[in-house]
């Protein structure tokens, strides 16, 4: 078999391959979007006909995927940390509803919001809904698991968590694959009600979630992602979960003097832990993310003891860790670096391409609000966010998809008047479209600026869900005819589309400008290919 | 045999194709790898690093501890002194000379060359000026691939190999364009004197 160097997030795609996925359902995100998009490249998964579309949000992805799941068979849902939020409703109710085919949601957290707007833990969320969570350390486990995560799910029918972090997503190493099962056939639900979460009928699927725990316990005890590793220096012993396993070993290639318990699958299994805090005087705590773990051995109150991590100040509290961190926190000795970087160097922040669409526009808005005072542009998320930097300084907020037509509104019917959305196609499609109808409901005087470069350009170029039919929904929603625009963001249209901006701004209703050309970055790959 | 690289650019540079034919080289000389790329937000023209290490042993950590690495690439020198912190006291740096400046206090290109100049091992390359004199301007990452590979613990055949494998699906004459660039950007190394 060739060499397979995959990144984090190919192996685990590889792996769902490998392991019967009938279908995979995704809206982007990094560090989550090379999954989707190593099975749309898949060869195995156009012969299958392996589903591999993008969704239009990640609520609507994860419906689908348990309807696949209903329908007996396997599928996987990829999203990254944020767009769990958005999917929380399903996420949460399919715990209850449990599955019939084996579904696996993968979710990759951004500790250092390298490309997010928080840091949160999603293993909160496996606690939440009371089902397994799986965190791979390195690229093999990220392989292996889902084969393993498949029979887990429908072993207990139930979806699974796979939790991965940036660095894993996003880093490549060199893995063995294994042998490639076939997929599962169409049976539908053994109960016909177990979808059916009426009361009556939660309670009792409830009942059963709860009883299972103890099961899923002893799975985390008997797991080959959990391992204890006896030591002969009991004087700390380490708890490391996911990824945070490898900075500890890092430094100990040759094995480490203390016991460890690598963590790879939750609930942590209590025997397991029970061991290590009986063995050692301390215990360290390594976690990529939130102190889950280290709180929950803490107990309350918090009070300086024998439980050491990013709670006691072991380790900062907020971002990812490292080689470094991690040395510091064992207590090795840590040799200051020879070289810093010297004064003149700057920060290159990031910025918009050359001869961007969103550029155009961000000139056009700004001299359409001249007369305004300032304060009153509410966008949302894409590559458009970085219109709150020079030279443009153009955005007041940035905060979750969809965000910038609601909070226009609410600002409006504050007084704000007139405010203005800026939102991209994607974000539209993802959920700006029930904002839209809300402000059309209360006739709230925004003007909504749709930033249409005809691609999701922040995470890599996808197809947008909406694409080519924004005028119809506006519309279709209720936007007055004349009062959707179209304008193209050139150098060239700048008078023109700086007029037709304040001729909406002046409306006392909802008007729509699409200000659409294609993203320049994505017009040059497709010429390339 | 352990050898940690940090790669260091700009978002649109292409770090990522130069770091792809050292894991090709890497992966074919049957030594383990790692590495640890950069998507999403960085990318549109700000600093974009990547770390990169081979071994012929298990490697546990993604990341290369800062003051851990033996070789600093960058393909742009104010983005080669971002990332010192993280060499080794003997560790090499090996960047383009040519600055990329797309902010307006990027700061006087003399005194970045200086403050380069001033480390133990170095080498500066114009590798712009060599790909452009070849008359193949998108072959300058290549010139300093070749530069960095007087350093690298993998023979100068097997880069060449990777070169072949990584560009092959693009025709023979841009293989062939590549591995000159190659063997230009490592002959200026072996010129220099980095110790
Ligand atoms: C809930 C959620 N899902 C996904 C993302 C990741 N994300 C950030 S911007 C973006 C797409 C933006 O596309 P578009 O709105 O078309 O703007 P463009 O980048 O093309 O300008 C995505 C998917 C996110 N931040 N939040
Ligand atoms: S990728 Fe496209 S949308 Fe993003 S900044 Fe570049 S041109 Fe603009």
């Amino acid at each position: 078999m060739p060499k397979f160097v995959p990144l984090g997030n190919e192996a685990l795609a590889q792996g769902a391959l490998d392991a019967g996925l009938s279908g995979m359902y995704a809206y982007p995100g990094t560090p989550s979007t090379e999954i989707m998009e190593y099975i749309q490249r898949a060869p195995e998964a156009a012969e299958r006909n392996v589903h591999r579309r993008w969704s239009a949000n990640e609520k609507t992805a994860l419906e689908a995927a348990l309807g696949m799941s209903y329908a007996g068979k396997r599928a996987l849902v990829g999203m990254k940390s944020v767009g769990l939020n958005v999917a929380a409703d399903p996420f949460m109710n399919a715990a209850i509803t449990g599955v019939n085919g084996g579904l696996l949601v993968a979710v990759a957290d951004d500790p250092s919001m390298h490309s997010s707007q928080n840091e949160q833990d999603s293993r909160f969320f496996g606690r939440f809904a009371l089902i397994p969570t799986i965190e791979p350390a390195n690229q093999q486990e990220a392989y292996d698991l889902a084969a393993y995560a498949f029979k887990l799910s429908e072993r207990h029918a139930v979806p699974v968590l796979v939790r991965i972090t940036t660095r894993l997503a996003h880093s490549r190493a060199d893995i063995t694959r294994g042998e490639a099962l076939p997929e599962k056939a169409l049976t539908l639900p053994q109960h016909p009600q177990q979808f059916v979460l009426l009361p009556a009928i939660s309670r009792r699927n409830y009942a059963r979630l709860l009883d299972k725990q103890r099961e899923f316990e002893a799975e985390s005890e008997a797991s080959f992602l959990n391992r204890y590793e006896d030591g002969p220096d009991k004087r700390r012993g380490i708890l490391a979960c996911g990824i945070a396993y490898n900075y500890l070993m890092e430094h100990y290639p040759d094995g480490c003097p203390h016991p460890v318990l690598k963590i790879g699958q939750y609930p942590l299994p209590t025997r397991l832990v029970a061991r290590l805090v009986e063995a050692c005087d301390e215990i360290l705590v390594l976690e990529e993310g939130a102190p889950l773990v280290e709180e929950m051995l803490r107990g309350y109150p918090f009070e300086a003891g024998t439980v050491h991590g990013r709670l006691d100040g072991c380790l900062p509290r907020a971002g990812e860790l490292n080689p470094v961190l991690v040395a510091r926190a064992l207590g090795l000795d840590v040799a200051e670096p020879a070289f810093t970087a010297p004064e003149i160097v700057v920060g290159r922040p990031p910025q918009l391409c050359n001869g961007c669409p969103h550029g155009d526009t961000f000139r056009a808005l700004n001299e359409a609000l001249e007369q305004y005072s300032k304060g009153r542009v509410f966008a949302d998320i894409g590559c458009y966010t970085l219109g709150a930097l020079p030279p443009y300084n153009a955005i007041n907020s940035c905060v979750d998809m969809g965000a910038s037509v609601t909070m226009a509104k609410g600002a409006a019917d504050a007084g704000l008047v007139p405010a203005v959305a800026v939102i991209g196609d994607s974000t539209f499609s993802h959920s700006g479209m029930t904002g839209l109808l809300d402000a059309v409901n209360a006739n709230a005087p925004i003007t909504v600026i749709i930033v249409d470069n005809e691609t999701t350009a922040m995470t890599g170029g996808q197809e947008t869900p909406g694409n080519g039919r924004f005028e119809q929904i506006a519309q279709g929603l209720g936007v007055a005819a004349e009062h959707v625009r179209v304008i193209t963001p050139l150098p060239r249209q700048h008078a023109q589309n700086v007029q037709v901006i304040q001729e909406e701004l002046e409306y006392d209703g909802v008007s729509v400008v699409i200000a659409r050309r294609e993203c320049v970055e994505t017009a040059r790959r497709k010429r390339r290919s | 045999m352990k050898y940690d690289v940090i790669l260091a650019g700009v978002g649109g540079q292409g770090v990522l194709s130069i770091a792809t034919i050292l894991a090709v080289a890497a992966v074919d000389a049957d030594l383990r790898l790692r590495q640890a790329e950069v998507h999403g937000m960085s990318q549109r023209g700000g600093e974009v690093q990547s770390h990169l290490r081979i071994a012929d042993r298990p490697i546990y950590s993604d990341l290369i501890p800062v003051g851990g690495a033996d070789l600093l690439l960058s393909m742009e020198p104010m983005e080669a002194l971002r990332y010192v912190s993280f060499l080794k006291p003997d560790g090499v740096i090996v960047t383009e000379r040519t600055p990329l400046i797309n902010i307006n206090n990027y700061p006087e290109i003399d005194r970045v060359i200086a403050a380069l100049e001033q480390f133990p091992r170095v080498v500066l390359v114009d590798a712009e000026g060599v790909a452009r004199e070849m008359r193949a301007t998108r072959s300058s990452n290549m010139v300093l691939l070749g530069a960095a590979s007087a350093f690298v613990p993998l023979p100068g055949a097997d880069l060449e190999a990777a070169i072949g494998k990584v560009f092959g699906r693009k025709g023979e004459s841009m293989v062939a364009q590549n591995v000159e660039a190659f063997r230009r950007g490592r002959a200026i190394a072996e010129g220099a004197h980095a110790g």
